[in-house]
């Protein structure tokens, strides 16, 4: 009785966790997308503790244990959703997959560890997998961790025969599984632990800065897997459901930013991009002019239409408080302000809309490069603030450029485009960008929340 | 280093190389600036002035500077008050005159001619040629409306109907199309007309018709590699005389601007086409200082043929607004001053290896250095572009080419897959397949779940899939009960994980839509 009304409980939170994916595809359904998701966990954990203390021989203590575990998990876990900034959701998400991976790894070898050497074959390639795959989400998102919060250099690393190295190690993976499912030794698991560690490390390590958002709904997926290879092991369906959502849905933001940068999904896990596009790189594009933050206002002052397209640099300078008042004052003064994010803009998929929303501006109002490529022409300003490489029209027009074929807000387009820059340097794709030397460009160079502000103040 | 900026000997020259406003931006790269008295009187700066924007007004002594700034070429006088070391920068056309170039390497000095910037983008801050050109344009149509006997613009009034003038402007280049923008903005019906069709679109833009010449066989219409128009070719030129003959004998005005560099102007219209027009009509020739496009035009004059028909042939169209035209003259030279004081220390640097500034130095230090190499960089990057998608396939040409071919391929690893399966799960345990039927029907399911996400939702959907995934705390739960301590411990710490991820994921989520408003 007791395990059909816990299947029944596994069947209903399943789908509500697909209800609750679905709901998050849309604003208006988002709320109650997340409030499906805590009902679906509730149930799910609920059942699963009734199941564990229903079997179990002593069950205060292990009701105890069970509380205290979750306690401290959820006192961190709290804490962390609590006290972290908007533009660190990059770190904080890339810190959690890590621990997905941990608890697949630990997960894994328990299961090994209980069943012991009368584990069967199938088993044995589920808990290898499982194993396999959380210890290179693991690594692999500990580094993500560390160059998206700056405590490692985001430059790819670039060992020498990477490729072959990468190859290596999953052959020998290979060869230490064919040992372990014949010995059902701990000794090739460690041993294969070991390198999975590394490999993930290693994987995440030789793929650039700008490739993040990938690199994080990459390993947002192998989370899932994980997960659903746990699944296998243990014979729940539940996990294996929930695995293969979580799975499904990182692969395919993946793809979506893979698509936005016009690169494979291959090319981007293989890394190393950025480094080759030094070459070319001596044309001379000539003079930029710049412009002060009073002319900026000017300009603003006369313009109906206004489109800003914020980048990385807007998180890195936190000016998104300035952006959001000054597009308030714009339109108070009827002047049409829109958003123009482009997919891969930030270091997340969607970074740009959580910091904007942050600041309270409007999400209708924040469009999608494909809703607003069309409307430059008739546009009479754009601000470009932070961003570099999704409007770098030479990935439309240099077919030698290294992110030739990469859709791009199509600022150029527009009558008068302010550029907010640090300085002259390149993106993170290290191209140099046309876009500054522009007729209808002006850079304003400066921290892009000083300068925001002294427009505001201009106005 | 001393800038001297003297009064324009020319006769019937108006405008001057320097305004007070540009005068305070040549001393804010450095320079002390020296203005000849009255030099600026013809275009409405009086001395005063400068000399509030902090220039010394002088005498003739303001040719003694470093560097001379002129509007027009230097007269032979003017030649003899140079001295060797200096720089003069002004109009030269140094393929027209020859012994102008020649009796400048003579006297040592090093001279820059604004009319040969290299058109390529990054030098249009500094091109003359084309603010000139620009006002040029505007002025051709004021002087063609103040010839015309009608209004620009149709209107019916309670004494009539008027239609409005119709308009032909041929050459789209900078001239023609400020010319098309002040004719239309006057109202009139504008067409335009050009030997390279890839103008078609910034005519189109300004608002105006372009016309077009049916050539059959796609004539060579790539642009030239330094952004000017070319000679054309017979069969060209044939079509082009029958479009002119049958516009001609049906517009009010004509503003011809053709005019290709170093040569002779082309001859557009004939006098029988100007003899087919309306009394009244109005042409305005804007090459008519190169032997002009139109029969009959005679430069600096204006002509009324027997017919009735008005030709202008005024060479100084941009010298007519002396106030504007001395500003933008004045800003190009500020911009060029800019290029070669990198230091903005009043060091004036010519650097012979930047080509804007190779190709304007005519001679330097008394070594002739007119021709310049031909400019690499097109100003019209669209054929270059064309050709490299054609040649060689890059980027996403790539993706799009290899997709047709793909569908049997994928046909074949689809069935592949299927057999692989087919082995695995012969001799795989029954409850392994049940799993791995939900699991395949769960990825496919989060595949169309998860396609249609709104982007903007993408970071609160990875925070919910994060909390989600903290699932795994099932499989922590169902093994912290064992009596292995090892498995406890390790169970344990994985539900602490798991359990981080749930909470956090959730709360994170929460946090985030909270902030999604609309307005």
């Amino acid at each position: 009785m007791t395990l059909n009304v816990v299947s029944a409980a596994y069947i209903v939170s399943a789908v509500l966790f697909v209800l609750s994916l679905a709901g998050l595809s849309k604003h208006e359904s988002a709320k109650e997308g997340n409030r499906f998701g805590i009902a679906g966990m509730v149930i799910a954990l609920g059942a699963t503790i009734w199941l564990v203390l229903s079997r179990s021989s002593n069950a205060l203590s292990t009701l105890l244990l069970i509380a205290l575990a979750m306690g401290i998990g959820a006192a961190i876990g709290m804490w962390r959703a609590r006290s972290v900034e908007m533009t660190q959701m990059p770190e904080l998400v890339a810190m959690l997959h890590s621990f997905v991976g941990l608890a697949a790894v630990l997960v894994g070898f328990n299961s090994h560890l209980e069943v012991g050497s009368a584990s069967d074959t199938v088993h044995s390639v589920e808990v290898f997998l499982g194993v396999f795959i959380g210890a290179v989400t693991l690594t692999g998102s500990i580094v993500a961790f560390l160059k998206l919060s700056a405590r490692i250099k985001s430059t790819p690393l670039m060992l020498p025969a990477r490729h072959w190295l990468n190859l290596a190690a999953l052959v020998v993976s290979a060869l230490l599984l064919v040992w372990f499912v014949r010995s059902h030794s701990l000794v090739p698991l460690v041993i294969m632990t070991v390198i999975a560690l590394a490999f993930g490390w290693h994987l995440v390590a030789s793929i650039g800065g700008g490739d993040m958002p990938v690199v994080v709904s990459m390993l947002n997926s192998y989370s899932g897997w994980a997960a659903a290879a746990a699944g296998f092991m243990l014979g729940n369906d539940l996990l294996i459901v929930t695995g293969a959502l979580v799975g499904a849905s990182g692969a395919i933001l993946s793809w979506i930013m893979c698509r936005a940068m016009n690169r494979s999904f291959v090319s981007v896990i293989a890394g190393g991009f950025g480094q080759e596009v030094v070459v070319g790189d001596d044309v001379d594009y000539g003079e930029h002019r710049e412009i002060t933050a009073a002319g900026v206002a000017e300009l603003l002052r006369d313009a109906s239409s206004v489109v800003i397209t914020p980048g990385y640099g807007m998180a890195v300078a936190q000016a998104q408080y300035p952006v959001a008042e000054l597009t308030k004052q714009l339109r108070d003064r009827g002047v049409d302000v829109r958003f123009g994010i482009h997919p891969v803009a930030g270091r997340l998929p969607g970074h740009m809309n959580v910091l904007l929303a942050e600041a309270k501006v409007p999400y209708d109002v924040v469009l999608e490069m494909d809703e607003i490529n069309d409307d430059f022409p008739s546009t009479d300003v754009v601000l470009v603030i932070g961003a570099n490489d999704t409007v770098n029209p030479a990935a439309a027009e240099d077919p030698t450029s290294p992110i030739a074929g990469m859709p791009v807000l199509e600022v150029w387009n527009a009558k008068d485009v302010i550029v907010f820059k640090r300085s002259m340097a390149t993106g993170y794709a290290g191209v140099q960008n046309p876009l500054f030397f522009r007729d209808n460009s002006q850079m304003l160079f400066g921290d892009a929340k000083e300068r925001v502000s002294d427009i505001l103040a201009a106005l | 280093m001393r800038i001297g900026v003297p009064l324009e000997s020319l006769p019937g020259e108006t405008r001057v190389a320097a305004t007070p406003k540009t005068v305070e931006q040549l001393i804010g790269l450095g320079y002390a600036v020296f203005v000849e008295h009255g030099a600026g009187r013809r275009a409405t700066f009086e001395d005063d002035a400068y000399a509030a924007a902090g220039a010394d007004v002088v005498g003739a002594e303001v040719w003694n500077t470093d560097i001379i700034l002129k509007i027009n070429a230097p007269t032979t006088a003017e030649l003899d008050l140079l001295r060797s070391g200096q720089t003069i920068v002004s109009l030269l056309s140094p393929a027209l005159k020859p012994e102008l170039v020649a009796a400048l390497a003579e006297r040592g000095v090093t001279a820059l001619a604004m009319d040969a910037v290299p058109r390529i983008s990054r030098a249009q801050s500094l091109d003359v040629l084309s603010s000139m050109a620009n006002i040029g344009g505007y002025r051709a149509v004021v002087e063609a409306a103040h010839e015309f006997g009608s209004f620009f613009t149709g209107q019916v009034t309670a004494a009539g109907k008027v239609p409005p003038a119709k308009v032909l402007v041929v050459g789209a280049g900078v001239a023609g199309l400020s010319a098309i923008g002040t004719a239309g903005s006057l109202g009139a019906i504008v067409r335009a007309f050009d030997a390279r069709s890839e103008v078609a679109e910034q005519v189109e833009s300004m608002g105006a018709e372009f016309l077009r010449i049916d050539l059959g066989d796609a004539a060579d219409d790539a642009p030239s590699a330094d952004g000017y128009a070319k000679e054309t070719g017979e069969d060209f030129n044939a079509k082009a005389a029958e479009l002119y003959a049958a516009q001609a004998r049906d517009v009010d005005i004509v503003i011809t601007t053709a005019l290709i560099p170093g040569k002779p102007a082309p001859r557009l219209l004939t006098e029988e086409m100007v003899a087919s027009m309306k009394p009244g009509s109005v042409i305005v020739d804007m090459a008519a200082a190169n032997g002009g496009n139109v029969a009959g035009s005679v430069a600096d004059q204006k002509v009324v043929t027997d017919g009735g028909v008005t030709i202008l042939g005024y060479t100084d169209l941009p010298g007519r607004l002396p106030t504007q035209a001395s500003q933008l003259f004045g800003t190009n030279l500020v911009n060029l001053l800019k290029l070669t004081t990198p230091e903005k220390d009043g060091t004036f640097e010519l650097d012979l290896d930047d080509q804007v500034q190779r190709g304007m130095t005519v001679v330097h230090e008394g070594e002739v250095l007119w021709p310049p190499p031909p400019v690499q960089v097109s100003a019209a990057a669209a054929a270059p572009a064309k050709v490299a998608a054609g040649t060689e396939v890059g980027g996403r040409h790539t993706g799009e080419v290899a997709k047709p071919t793909d569908p049997r391929r994928k046909y074949l690893w689809m069935a592949l897959g299927a057999v692989a399966f087919g082995f695995i799960a012969a001799v795989s345990p029954a409850q392994f397949l049940s799993h791995f039927t939900v699991f395949a029907l769960a990825v496919i399911v989060g595949f169309y779940v998860i396609s249609n996400v709104s982007h903007a939702l993408h970071t609160p959907l990875m925070a919910e899939t994060n909390a989600i995934s903290g699932i795994i705390v099932v499989g922590g739960l169902l093994q912290i009960d064992s009596d292995d301590l090892v498995v406890k411990t390790l169970a344990f710490l994985a539900v602490l994980v798991a359990s981080i991820n749930i909470f956090g994921g959730f709360a994170v989520t929460g946090r985030m839509l909270e902030m999604f408003r609309k307005d």
